[in-house]
């Protein structure tokens, strides 16, 4: 059991505030680092998970508000982050735990919190916080406290200084700078190229579990690189930013040469860009490790529902009802979401290629849809025969 | 793939009467299914012994049959209505171990009934603990992950003792198979507890099977809620992690919602092991519920067992989500999958996700162990809380806090009061010893030790109960130190305290000042909750259900409306005296009320309930009813619109203590004024009101001494019976014989104090008691009906059976009891309904008491005569007269309940008692002798054209059938002996053989019965191996008891034999007019077949004979 430190019940820490964009303030307290921080306020309604939440790349310039009112419970361990650091831009949570308690716990979350310098504020009214980011859509938002603080008109005023979330370039900015290699798990079956727009670290490992050797490769990484590892298959990751602003080159290379593909969130947005279809920012996106995702069946009806992770801004403006003709051959949508009819899935019926907008790698999130990495392993199989 | 074609018609099994661990739940779950089967075209047959519940209502199926829930009658439903498909998952243990009876006796395939919802494979792999940890182990090779715990299944005690050693000694847990709500289980630390409980569960277990497992005592407990739908969608509705660790059964535990101390990995283990088992397991249309134990070490998971239907835990998870499982495993079962099921909250998203919460949820059970005072207080494995309460809130604190506040039950808060007994030497220690063993209010003394100086680690260590949940109580013990150290109440240390969950009377308690003066101040200072809503999907999107819960936040989500509203206040958890009965009540007024076109508002905190279904009323706040709670609502729905009022007077005694205080505060009460409620209940008014109408009651007094209550004993003559005042349940009531008990009496009561005397009644022995439910609109009376006690006056009417129409009352009784409720209901000034105990003692009609409010009666009444009592009471409140109603169809057009047609059935209530569930330190059974004390949890009604048939009837469904032939064993007091003679003789023309103690046997054998003498238990075996009249029981050498209590002498004796019926289940007559009953019941069952009629038919019957 981890000892506590605890003070009185009210806890010192300094007033904070957090501006949105459109004038609506919420006060509360310093949580993690004092100072000010901004970004694009969004919500993740995951009930569990708060450390991958944290570590995941795409929430690269994002402020995230937690629906679950307590926060930072089972403490920080050092098994499940998904990246090498803390990518939120800033936290906004409601009860946050006094101490954690976890036979793997090994600091607080808020420990973790400051120690990163994440500036965070506790003890708003999150739920009021969420419909209003439901109702009037994802926004910017500033957080301030300690010597931050200001007049609100002042702080607003620098709140709409900030670069929207649309027309972001984000990827480089999360990827790893230099190429490396995650070994497979046992005896290595295939060589997949993964390109790196903001990888979380379950993505790799869900894949070495397969007999899959990953290379990961930085987001700027050309054609030639990709296949200078000789690859069975390329995969591509999620990340933050817009995908409209993505370089589409290595996409159409791989598609070209027809090597199985394989992508997730951002990677089914540059997929479904490269095919000619467009992408949108959602009104407040989908955040959450609940969302009903269903599966179009081979005869084109729909067939099960999966339970799944999703972390997405953006989304892919496909037809539903029909089979589109691309550069590539005839793609299909191959999964929505149940909630909102968004497209969560597109496969190519000529060529070897598929990707999702949600995330089969869950961390955090039911493992409902691991499947689709054996999919993945089929299709390399199938084109080695 | 849309709903099946081939089915047309479904029967439902309910759960029967309430009994401990099968509550109020299933009543709630099996409504939602019944109503969703309706709703889908399909004609639903429904059976259900328990008049008190929705389900029974004649509007909610298509064929209702209040007949005992035993293969035999059902399978004469069966016969008669042909269903296609029987769907057992809804009505608990009882309507899965029937289904499973109907399949193995081959009359499921006789009638081509299908079992759907779950097949026989699944139910058997469920709930065999075999045939379960084969699932397991198939589930840990998929996987990789779920064990079951080291056990050994053993068949006899050799088996028991040899099982011990493999495990590798003591502790043990012990659990009988197929018994429900785990009775008969417990852990055993050496030879002695193991021979007492293997032996008692190898008993209980209708297979003779028990399981010895290794013992997980402290590890930590979780539950999932989990569905599934025939294209194996599955998704998992809630997460439960239970406050009291391992060792504890769930429904006796704290639970929370969702889990709060898993991160995700072990979260996601946990939901793979879930969703493994449901799909070996093959429940493949509907939910389940599985259990598991993590080891706070290092997380090694045990699956601990499956419930393959919907349970305590499934009702629970539905309220606490929005996610009605009960509704949606219907539909499942019908045909339709997940995904073609709508999201009722938000309409818009489908079934087929996992609900998110962003407040959490604490549920606290109840217990009734002060009605067993011989019973062992301890919790184990073996559930015996009586409801429980649950509460939302925007954080675990101010849900725990709300929760226990919601048990409405003395020194169920935390108390902050100063308290010099904390700072004595010791006393930290002494309290966490006592914390160590897991009971009633363990939390509170938990709470104690922390403010006599415990640290969280020797909190944890006494208890195991997880840090975090620790550091919760920190929490809250550093606020109310801040509270009692702070100058003055800050806006700001106010809004905070509140925040997590302290109430304004704790407040006031830490403060030294007056809860009315809080309220002030802290309305003054603009600190008032805000009502959030559960909506499924943490606001995610829109929810169009406005089913509330307070929260110190800062966003209310209340919208306007136009229409005036009715407030409904429920009755709170379930206890013994206050239970489903009056669920129903409250839920008949919201529909009555909502059909006259008001717009309704329940308020109520009792998860198990209709009332709390989000679907019963316009509006639903989940909160306490405390004074403080209700007033905050009141002023919520004010700002959003015009209020008609609040209904107290159909929850009980709960809504009813509110009243006057509601008013005080300004508060519009409808119906029955508070003036009215003290004028019933006070004893003085009381005695006005029955003088100015010349009506008698017995002789009595009251008293605050022993030397007050020994001058009105001895004035009015002993027996005299003795009771607390403000009571309900007759909790602490007594018949007292003689003085030197009367003095103990007096001694022992602590709740007798100068404004709460005690009071002394003559005792009527020997007389016939009656109960009375009326309607009265402040001119014209309606009699609901009349019923007829079974047993004499001195038990409790909750307790006793009884008959309407009365058995051998007349037109003239009926006259004296019509003339004198008028009178009461007029004196006192009641608008609604009142109940009137009346006891006849020779010619004289005495007024026992008078509840101006829903009784315990209305649902058996409503039922019996056909009539919606409740609904009219509702309609009368709110200022329509009797004639309107009348005339509006609601009642009859005319005639009462007084003035049932001749040719009307006989409808008999019997009481269910929980004495199989509570043992003494030693494991011995408590005592089941009937008294003025309410001890059982529910009732059954037996409704037939005679009153033999449903007396049987009654008795079947409550406790087993009456046996038509066999051994009875006959003891009774000297004073009864007179009154055996006729009834003794009965059975043994019905070809019973009698055996008899000596003193029993002489007067029998004087009498020209034959009767066989047998040993007392106190006499011991004989010299040639005789046995003991209890020994025979246990051996299963008789069929029938009655054995009624002496005065004094020989109580023992009968203890030993009445707590030997209980463990083997052999019934049990503890007074003789039961067993002249029972006498006509077995002759209506030796003379031709019984058969089974639905409420629709009896009801028509009965409105035809009205019309003529």
């Amino acid at each position: 059991m981890t000892t506590s430190t605890r003070g009185t019940a009210r806890a010192q820490a300094p007033d904070a505030v957090l501006v949105l964009e459109d004038g609506r303030s919420f006060r509360g307290r310093a949580y993690g680092a004092v100072g000010e921080t901004f970004g694009e306020a969004v919500f993740s309604t995951g009930m569990t998970g708060y450390q991958e939440t944290l570590t995941d790349p795409s929430y690269h310039r994002q402020v995230v508000v937690m629906t679950a009112p307590h926060v930072g419970n089972t403490g920080v361990n050092d098994e499940d982050p998904e990246s090498k650091r803390i990518w939120v831009a800033g936290y906004v949570v409601r009860d946050p735990a006094r101490m954690p308690s976890n036979w793997r716990s090994r600091r607080s979350l808020d420990e973790e919190l400051l120690a990163q310098g994440v500036v965070g504020i506790r003890g708003v009214d999150t739920r009021a916080l969420t419909r209003h980011l439901r109702e009037r859509g994802a926004m910017r938002v500033g957080i301030f406290s300690g010597e931050a603080l200001a007049d609100e008109t002042a702080l607003l005023a620098r709140v709409r200084e900030v670069p929207a979330m649309s027309g972001a370039d984000l990827s480089a900015e999360v990827a790893t700078e230099r190429s490396y290699v995650v070994p497979a798990t046992g005896p290595k079956r295939f060589t997949v190229a993964a390109l790196d727009l903001g990888i979380k670290g379950m993505t790799p490992r869900r894949m070495a579990e397969r007999g899959i050797e990953v290379h990961v490769l930085p987001a700027t990484a050309t054609l030639d690189e990709v296949y200078a590892t000789a690859p069975d298959g390329v995969f591509l990751s999620n990340g933050p930013g817009d995908p409209a602003t993505a370089d589409l080159t290595v996409v159409k290379g791989v598609l070209e040469r027809g090597t199985p593909l394989f992508g997730i969130c951002f990677g089914n947005q540059l997929l479904g860009r490269a095919l000619g279809f467009g992408t949108y920012k959602l009104k407040y996106g989908h955040r959450g490790i609940n969302q009903p995702v269903q599966e179009r069946d081979a005869d084109g009806g729909w067939g099960k529902v999966e339970i799944t992770a999703h972390n997405h801004g953006f989304a892919v403006d496909a037809p539903l009802d029909r089979i589109s003709d691309t550069p590539y051959g005839r793609a299909e949508v191959s999964h929505i979401c149940l909630n909102d009819n968004v497209v969560e899935g597109l496969r190519l019926l000529d060529r070897p290629v598929f990707s999702v907008q949600y995330h089969p790698e869950a961390a955090a999130g039911p493992h409902d849809a691991a499947y689709l990495f054996d999919r993945f392993v089929s299709l390399m199989e199938d084109q080695r025969a | 793939m849309p709903k099946r074609t081939d089915i047309q018609s479904v029967l439902v099994i309910g759960s029967g009467p309430i009994v401990i661990g099968q509550a109020a739940e299933f009543d709630y779950s099996g409504t939602q299914a019944c109503r969703v089967l309706k709703a889908e075209g399909l004609r639903v047959i429904l059976v259900n012994s328990n008049p008190a519940t929705i389900m029974t209502d004649p509007e909610i199926a298509d064929a209702t049959y209040v007949e005992p829930i035993t293969p035999d009658f059902v399978e004469k439903i069966i016969a008669k209505e042909r269903p296609d498909a029987l769907l057992p998952t809804l009505g608990g243990q009882t309507a899965l171990n029937t289904a499973i009876s109907l399949h193995d006796a081959g009359t499921l395939d006789k009638y081509g009934v299908e079992l759907i919802g779950a097949d026989v494979e699944a139910i058997n792999k469920g709930e065999d603990r075999d045939l379960f940890k084969e699932v397991v182990a198939a589930v840990n090779a998929r996987i990789g992950h779920g064990e079951s715990a080291r056990s050994v299944i053993c068949h006899s005690m050799d088996e028991v003792l040899a099982g011990v050693g493999t495990l590798g000694g003591y502790p043990v847990v012990v659990r009988p198979s197929f018994t429900m709500g785990g009775a008969g289980s417990g852990f055993a630390h050496d030879e002695g507890e193991l021979r007492r409980i293997a032996g008692q569960g190898l008993m209980l277990s209708p297979t003779t099977e028990v399981l010895l497992e290794e013992s997980i005592l402290g590890w930590k407990e979780y539950e999932l809620e989990l569905m599934r739908d025939k294209n194996d969608n599955v998704v998992v509705v809630c997460s439960i992690e239970n406050f009291d660790p391992m060792g504890v059964h769930t429904g006796d535990s704290i639970t929370v919602a969702p889990a709060m101390t898993l991160t995700d990995r072990e979260y996601q283990i946990l939901r793979d092991i879930g969703i493994a088992v449901i799909r070996e397991v093959g429940v493949d249309t509907g939910g389940c519920n599985i259990q598991f134990a993590v080891n706070p070490e290092d997380g090694r998971v045990i699956v601990i067992e499956m419930n393959p239907r919907v349970s305590r835990s499934s009702a629970l998870a539905s309220k606490a989500t929005g996610f009605p499982i009960a509704k949606i495993a219907a539909r499942l079962a019908v045909g339709y999958t997940l995904d073609e099921i709508p999201n009722d909250i938000t309409e818009k998203t489908p079934a087929s996700f996992e609900p998110t919460l962003d407040y959490v949820v604490v549920k606290v059970p109840r217990f009734a162990f002060e009605k067993f005072p011989a019973a062992d207080a301890s919790l184990t494995t073996t559930m015996k809380s009586v409801g429980e309460a649950m509460a939302i809130g925007r954080n675990f604190t101010e849900a725990l806090q709300k929760a226990l506040r919601s048990l409405e039950k003395a020194g169920s808060q935390f108390s902050f009061a100063e308290d010099a007994a904390l700072a004595a030497p010791g006393a930290k220690d002494a309290l966490l010893e006592t914390a160590k063993v897991p009971t009633d209010g363990r939390i509170n003394t938990v709470m104690r030790a922390i403010r006599a100086g415990a640290t969280q680690e020797e909190v944890f260590e006494a208890t195991k109960i997880d840090p975090w949940f620790v550091d919760q109580l920190f929490l809250i013990k550093e606020y109310a130190d801040e509270l009692a150290g702070a100058e003055r109440l800050s806006p700001g240390l106010l809004a905070e305290a509140k925040r997590h969950g302290f109430s304004d009377a704790q407040i006031a308690g830490i403060r030294g000042l007056r809860e009315d003066v809080v309220r002030e101040v802290r309305h003054a200072l603009g600190v008032r909750p805000v009502y959030k809503t559960v909506d499924t999907c943490a606001a995610e999107f829109a929810a169009k259900t406005p089913y509330f819960y307070s929260s110190y936040d800062e966003e209310s989500e209340v919208a306007p409306r136009e229409k005036p509203a009715v407030i409904i206040l429920g009755s709170g958890p379930n206890r013994i005296g206050q239970g489903i009965e009056f669920d129903y009540s409250c839920v008949h007024a919201s529909f009555a009320l909502s059909d006259a076109g008001y717009e309704t508002v329940m308020v109520n905190c009792n998860p198990e309930t209709v009332s709390t279904d989000y679907d019963t009323s316009d509006r639903l706040y989940f909160e306490p009813l405390t004074l403080e709670d209700v007033l905050e609502i009141v002023h919520a729905e004010s700002q959003a619109g015009p209020v008609a009022g609040v209904i107290v007077q159909l929850g009980g005694q709960t809504p009813l203590g509110l009243a006057q205080a509601l008013k005080d505060n300004g508060v519009t009460i409808v119906g029955t004024p508070p003036e009215a409620i003290h004028a019933a209940e006070d004893r003085g008014a009381f005695g006005r009101v029955l003088a100015e109408a010349g009506l008698p009651a017995p002789k009595h007094g009251t008293a605050t001494t022993f030397a007050e209550a020994k001058a009105i004993a001895d004035e009015i003559g002993y027996p005299v019976l003795v009771r607390p005042s403000y009571v309900l349940g007759g909790r602490g009531m007594e018949i007292v014989y003689d003085e030197t008990r009367l003095s103990s009496y007096i001694a022992e009561s602590t709740e007798i104090s100068p404004t709460r005397p005690v009071l002394v009644d003559r005792f009527l022995d020997d007389a016939i008691e009656i109960d009375v439910d009326a309607l009265y609109d402040g001119a014209e009376l309606y009699l609901g009906g009349v019923m007829e006690h079974i047993e004499e006056a001195g038990i409790h009417s909750g307790d006793s059976a009884c008959a309407l129409p009365p058995i051998t009352l007349g037109g003239f009784d009926i006259k004296r009891l019509r003339t004198s409720t008028e009178a009461i209901a007029k004196g006192v000034g009641v608008r609604g309904l009142i109940n009137i105990q009346f006891a006849m003692a020779g010619d004289i009609l005495y007024v026992l008491e008078a509840n101006p409010r829903a009784s315990r009666t209305v649902p058996f009444t409503s039922k019996a005569t056909a009539v919606p009592l409740a609904k009219a009471a509702a309609r009368i409140s709110l200022g329509a007269t009797i004639a309107e109603l009348r005339a509006e169809g609601l009642l009859p057009a005319h005639g009462d309940g007084g003035t049932l047609p001749l040719d009307a059935p006989i409808s008999v209530k019997e009481a269910v008692m929980p004495w199989s569930r509570f043992r003494d330190i030693h494991g011995r059974g408590v005592d089941t002798v009937l008294g003025p004390e309410m001890r059982s949890t529910g009732e059954v009604m037996g409704i037939d054209s005679a009153f033999g048939t449903a007396y049987a009837k009654s008795q079947a469904g409550a406790y087993g059938p009456l046996p038509t032939k066999g051994r009875a064993f006959i003891s009774v007091a000297n004073r009864d002996k007179r009154s055996m003679i006729f009834p003794a003789r009965e059975l043994v023309a019905h070809g019973f053989e009698l055996l008899a103690t000596s003193g029993t046997a002489e007067v029998l054998r004087r009498n020209g019965i034959n009767a066989l003498v047998v040993r007392k238990h106190s006499e011991g075996e004989g010299p040639d191996g005789e046995k003991t009249v209890v020994q025979l029981i246990h051996d299963g050498e008789v069929d029938l008891i009655v054995n009624t209590p002496y005065g004094t002498g020989g109580r023992l004796d009968g203890y030993d034999i009445r707590t030997a019926a209980v463990a083997r289940g052999v019934p049990c007559l503890t007074t003789v007019q039961a067993l002249a009953a029972a006498v006509q019941g077995i002759d209506a069952l030796n003379h031709g077949e019984v058969g089974v009629r639905s409420l629709q038919e009896h009801a028509e019957r009965l409105i035809a004979a009205r019309e003529d």
